[in-house]
């Protein structure tokens, strides 16, 4: 469903992508995971026709994302890192707004609006404002909203982050739900490693713009002679702690929460 | 065709919703028309140019409407800020559309400002010279519109975050509406201040406006219009090759 072979992505002389494989395959769950900086978000926009790559390449169900742009953004649902709802509408219409950018005829629209908002419990709240509602529900209207269209794949960037445990909880289980029965094909990252054992079926580790281990969880483990993911993962990036200089987008994102209050 | 739609409803839904803010943008224009219409207008009429507040009223007008369009563009830094832009971005949709949609759901929003600042100036005492030509008067309001929404979205679309907003305010904004001949009349002007405002395309917007409405005016509105006209085109083109170029 995924094919990357070899992708590169430099700015200027840091190489933030630096010659990733691999391949996820129709209805896994794979999860992406690598400490801050790593390059999961610019693989992901690479992925997403956000950003060019600088060599390499993706085929996104067979289509390269720079040559057929529009029908690889038809096959994929997306939830960013950041919130990217219209908190001046209503949860209702900003399903409707995406339905209607992504081409989905008017009475399957509404159908699957239905179908999704009641499966993600937003059905009773589709007249509200976005702006009033929680973060755990402004995230689970966002997956709704991914997967409307009926993708082949969903891209979650970090979607559990600053959720509180039951919201968490209950959007994976959601998650899971939709990979079974829908069959869609889920690519993730997140910084909660029990959360990527518990619903991951195969995991990559990026570190400093390469892949330095893949596997399923317990191959991982394995791998490093420890008990748990979160030992994995630590055996295999390092216990350093990296700083990211702030650029313009978490600049924007402070702002984006100073506002919100 | 359909996202253009969407994406200018959704801008007419978010107008409609901010009841506030929709009453503090009438605050400023009722302010300059009653402090300046009737607080200059003596010296105005001493100086046998007839009523100030008849003069400045498609003044005020035009700066109404000047400032919703362009901010209306510059909104496009909020939806930048608020994550929105990315939802569309990444949508399958050719960004020209989606350009367009903001650009015309802007222009919208400002034709509907300008015609309550239009009832407010009749209210306030203004009076048209003849029914016949406010057709004309709001295609020139129209062409104001789309002049500087289509350059909102140039400027946002430029912009990173919201410190650039107040350079944009003090060195673009106030300049095009002080520097347009809204508040005076364009002749006998010295020779520097009458080649920038023929410089400015607020003031072909204002000239029409005033023509239309007063009868009064400094160019032919076939002059106006064509001037608009080209740089309705000119901002677009650039507001379409700027928004183009966002990165996310």
């Amino acid at each position: 469903m995924i094919a990357v072979q070899n992708l590169v992505k430099t700015f200027g002389t840091v190489h933030a992508v630096n010659g990733v494989s691999f391949d996820v395959h129709a209805g896994e769950i794979f999860a992406f995971l690598g400490p801050n900086g790593a390059g999961k978000t610019t693989t992901i926009q690479m992925l997403t026709t956000l950003l060019t790559p600088t060599s390499g390449s993706v085929r996104i169900d067979g289509l390269d994302p720079r040559t057929h742009p529009y029908d690889v953004r038809r096959r994929f649902g997306i939830v960013f890192q950041d919130p990217s709802l219209d908190g001046e509408l209503t949860a209702y219409e900003n399903m409707d707004l995406h339905g209607v950018l992504y081409h989905v005829p008017r009475r399957t629209r509404v159908e699957r609006i239905e179908r999704l908002m009641t499966l993600f419990e937003l059905w009773d709240r589709r007249a509200g404002l976005v702006k009033t509602f929680s973060g755990g529900m402004k995230r689970r209207l966002e997956i709704a909203r991914g997967l409307l269209h009926t993708p082949k794949i969903l891209f979650l960037d970090e979607p559990t982050l600053g959720l509180d445990p039951q919201s968490r909880n209950q959007l994976w289980t959601h998650v899971k739900y939709l990979n079974e029965t829908e069959g869609v094909t889920v690519f993730l990252t997140t910084h909660y490693m029990d959360e990527a054992e518990r619903v991951a079926h195969r995991i990559a580790i990026i570190d400093h713009g390469t892949i330095v281990a893949r596997g399923t969880a317990d191959e991982l483990k394995q791998q490093t002679q420890t008990t748990s993911l979160e030992g994995a993962f630590l055996a295999l990036t390092g216990a350093t702690i990296r700083d990211e200089s702030a650029d313009a987008a978490d600049q924007m994102r402070q702002v984006a929460k100073m506002w919100r209050r | 065709m359909r996202a253009i739609y969407i994406l200018w409803l959704r801008e007419l839904k978010r107008y409609s919703r901010s009841r506030a803010q929709i009453i503090a943008s009438l605050g400023q224009p009722l302010l300059y028309l009653l402090a300046l219409g009737f607080g200059l207008g003596p010296v105005f009429q001493q100086a046998g140019r007839g009523s100030y507040l008849q003069f400045v009223a498609p003044g005020v007008i035009g700066m109404s409407v000047l400032f919703s369009s362009i901010f209306s563009g510059i909104g496009l830094l909020w939806d930048r800020q608020f994550g929105f832009l990315k939802e569309t971005l990444v949508a399958p949709v050719p960004r020209l559309h989606i350009m367009i949609g903001k650009t015309l759901g802007g222009a919208t929003v400002s034709v509907i400002q300008g015609t309550m600042v239009l009832v407010i100036c009749l209210l306030a005492g203004f009076r048209p010279s003849s029914v016949s030509t406010i057709p004309l008067a709001f295609a020139f309001m129209v062409l104001i519109c789309i002049v500087f929404a289509a350059l909102g979205t140039a400027i946002g679309s430029s912009l990173q975050n919201m410190q650039g907003f107040q350079l944009i305010m003090n060195f673009l904004v106030m300049p095009i509406y002080f520097l347009s001949g809204a508040l005076f009349p364009l002749t006998n002007l010295p020779t520097a201040l009458a080649v920038i405002t023929r410089l400015d395309p607020l003031t072909y917007g204002i000239d029409g406006l005033r023509g239309a409405l007063i009868g009064v005016s400094a160019f032919s509105a076939a002059t106006d219009f064509a001037v608009l006209v080209s740089v309705a085109v000119a901002f677009t083109v650039l507001g379409a090759y700027r928004f183009s170029k966002i990165q996310v």
